[in-house]
């Protein structure tokens, strides 16, 4: 008996103590203001390729505004939105973060967005130096929850030596045609980009489908609702929206006939032996694929291209303009921004920032070192200069975004992460010949359609 | 005299138990009633819960999503808890009987003693279908790549495969323990009888094994229906929802699509139906306690 109490004594006393230290760990600081006017904003972003940019415009903001402190939070993209939603709940959001047109939605709904639209006119922002309709992804009703920082676009990549061994002229790449029947001169270059284990290609009568080696395409079914990465952009060739109306459109039109005609060309694809089949495809990225030379050609976002062209890279790649279907050439264009909390203390502040993230300033640092391209159109023209002069070929991405009706904006509305698995749901079981594709995208359809009732 | 002592007593063990008893209200029970609470609200994290009654309840119900998860979870505590005691049992009598290397026990324990997530990455390159060594060695022996993670039909069987492979050595390591405390005299006696080491199994140890397999089949079956860190890691609840199991359903609504109040409804239910399985098997571990006695 004396011997268990004791040892219910020395935990108790353990436990005590463990308390004790759990309170002590909790009483960090979190004082924004110190003395003398000084001012901290913290500003929250989630591309570790693009925090040394954002730190080298902090640097300067700091300069011109020395009582002001940027303090950058960078975390990585699967945790950002439920990290920053917490907080939003805990009533201790940044002020300032970094804001994509799937998510920010919400946060204008449950009013966690300043309307930064009487700023905007006081201080006269010019709103036509940005890219092409940048701006207007960020408005609802007359109000503006954000100024465009950046803007990518999609583009071919391709295996530069195993498409030269299989005797194909880069050069050819630029003006590739595509329809969802034959798949146009797009499906003869993947056919050709094909190797089986024998090194026959799929023109070839004795290509064995069995053993591919290389495919000639690498598809992405983990895309969500949008098909930024692949379908979406062959849909808008054949001419389908998304929507009624983007941004903030309430009727999804997925039971489009022509969306099923674009997954059944992948589907094609697959029972050529060109793709890899789901059921059997990787788990890794398609880039880990295609440095593993497991794949010729896919479809990639500026914000890939020093993945694809960086040290990093394990073969050498180059980029295409997308292939233009019926419709033409359309690829998927989308736009981050800087939002502004609604509980922020420092408000003023807080827009000087923003202000100057959206200003010629940061943009010109941010194109100068070459990750993305800002939202200002000269700011972009950096960042093909600085992608040039270190001998990157990026042009394809540039070309698209400044082809007249060349690209399309990617669905803002609300219930964007549940939309996103629903259709991507619909569209694996379709592929996966679970269903067939008309009937899949009609029920997702509906089911989308429910969320908005 | 004595009396007042005692009392004495009582008083002081209040205080000593205060610290537990606090912690356990504030982490257990205010997040419980909290999350008692938030079930029959509407709350997105960002607006005032406001209270829509049994209104979540009767969406779960009507939720196929929910019922599918609840059965693919059920597919994945047969799997796993079926493979897992098997090989257990197994690799247990075979420590018991064989050989009692120090090293291998500990050997047996480093799957278990690796973090979930290390361990959910390690398989996903193994078995990665085009990239994996695994499949590279089944093409090799000319059976084609298998899509573990990818092909809807083998998702579930690979995720509870390489769970199985990382508790198998606990649970062997648990079943010893027991089999330890089975008298030696009686495997004497029975192989002086002529009986061969099957036979041994079946009437001595695995009867005699029964209150400590109990045990072990509570404990690893309540784990197994919170299975979450290796799909998370690996399939993301794909392909199609063929591995959305019950917590990671719970965890879509709460922090993908912020519907707290939906999300705590299903965790409500799932609550009560792991407390339903504890009570019966609590019965019947209760039921076998007296077999060595």
């Amino acid at each position: 008996m004396i011997r268990r109490s004791r040892a219910g004594t020395a935990l108790l006393s353990l436990a005590m103590a463990a308390g004790l230290a759990g309170l002590a760990a909790c009483s960090s600081d979190d004082s924004g203001d110190e003395a003398g006017g000084a001012v901290t904003l913290d500003y929250w972003l989630w591309d570790d390729n693009q925090k040394a940019s954002y730190q080298a415009c902090a640097d300067a903001f700091k300069t011109a505004n020395p009582n002001i402190t940027i303090r950058i939070t960078q975390s990585a993209w699967d945790q950002y939105w439920q990290n920053l939603t917490t907080q939003l709940a805990a009533g201790e959001a940044p002020d300032v973060w970094t804001n994509q047109g799937s998510y920010y939605p919400q946060f204008v709904t449950s009013g966690q967005i300043l309307d930064l639209q009487p700023y905007v006119d006081a201080d006269k922002i010019d709103l036509s130096q940005y890219q092409g309709g940048l701006a207007d992804l960020f408005t609802k009703d007359g109000a503006r929850y954000g100024l465009p920082k950046d803007w990518d676009t999609m583009a071919l990549v391709f295996n530069t030596e195993h498409l030269k061994a299989q005797g194909v002229d880069a050069a050819s790449l630029k003006d590739l045609t595509w329809n969802p029947t034959d798949g146009g001169t797009f499906e003869q270059l993947i056919a050709k980009a094909t190797v089986d284990a024998n090194g026959k290609n799929g023109l070839d009568p004795a290509f064995d489908k069995s053993k591919v080696k290389t495919f000639g395409f690498l598809p992405e079914f983990k895309d969500g609702s949008q098909g930024q990465n692949g379908w979406g952009n062959f849909a808008a060739s054949l001419g389908f929206t998304y929507l009624d109306k983007n941004p903030w459109g309430t009727q999804y039109k997925y039971d489009d006939p022509r969306l099923a005609q674009v997954i059944d060309w992948y589907k094609s694809l697959i029972a050529k032996g060109y793709s890899p089949a789901l059921d059997k495809a990787s788990t890794l990225t398609n880039d880990a694929l295609m440095n593993a030379g497991k794949g010729a050609i896919t479809i990639t976002g500026s914000w890939m291209i020093n993945s694809y062209l960086g040290d990093t890279a394990k073969l050498k790649f180059a980029f295409a303009p997308l292939p233009a279907g019926p419709q033409g050439r359309k690829s998927a264009i989308n736009g981050l921004s800087d939002a502004i909390w609604t509980g922020t203390e420092h408000k003023d502040e807080a827009w000087k920032w923003v202000k100057f993230l959206a200003s010629p300033d940061c943009q010109n640092i941010v194109g100068g070192n070459a990750v993305v391209f800002p939202a200002i159109k000269d700011a972009s023209e950096k960042a093909l200069e600085a992608h040039k002069s270190k001998g990157r070929d990026v042009q394809a991405f540039i070309d698209e975004a400044a082809a007249p009706g060349g690209t399309f904006f990617l669905p803002i509305t609300d219930h964007g992460s549940e939309v996103s698995q629903i259709v991507q749901d619909a569209i694996q079981s379709a592929v996966l010949g679970q269903t067939d594709s008309a009937s899949a995208m009609k029920k997702a359809n509906d089911q989308v359609n429910q969320l908005f009732k | 005299m004595k009396t007042t002592k005692r009392r004495d007593d009582r008083r002081a063990a209040w205080w000593f138990l205060l610290p537990v008893l606090v912690g356990f209200a504030v982490f257990y029970g205010y997040p419980a009633i909290r999350g008692l609470w938030y079930s029959v609200t509407d709350y997105t994290m960002l607006n005032q819960p406001s209270f829509v009654g049994a209104d979540n309840y009767t969406e779960l119900a009507q939720d196929g999503q929910f019922w599918h998860s609840l059965l693919v979870t059920v597919w994945y505590v047969v799997l796993n808890i079926g493979s897992q005691t098997l090989l257990a049992l197994g690799v247990a009598s075979l420590m018991h009987r064989l050989t009692r290397s120090t090293v291998l026990r500990a050997a047996l324990l480093l799957p278990w003693l690796v973090p979930n997530v290390t361990v959910g990455l390690l398989w996903m390159w193994l078995l990665d279908t085009n990239l994996g060594f695994v499949n590279n060695l089944l093409t090799s022996l000319g059976v084609g790549p298998v899509g573990f993670f990818t092909d809807a039909a083998w998702a579930m069987p690979t995720v509870a495969a390489i769970n199985t492979w990382a508790y198998t050595g606990y649970t062997a390591l648990l079943l010893y323990a027991g089999m330890l405390q089975i008298p030696q005299y009686l495997y004497e006696s029975a192989a002086i009888d002529g009986a061969n080491e099957w036979r041994m199994f079946r009437r001595i140890t695995l009867p005699l094994l029964r209150p400590v397999l109990a045990l072990v089949l509570v404990v690893s079956l309540i784990g197994s229906f919170q299975i979450f860190d290796t799909i998370a890691v690996t399939t993301f609840g794909g392909p199609v929802s063929a591995t959305r199991v019950i917590y990671y359903f719970i965890y879509e609504q709460a922090f993908r699509y912020f519907h707290m109040g939906y999300a705590a409804a299903a965790a409500i239910c799932l609550a009560l139906i792991l407390g339903v399985l504890t009570a019966i098997q609590m019965r019947l571990l209760r039921a076998s306690r007296s077999d060595l006695a």
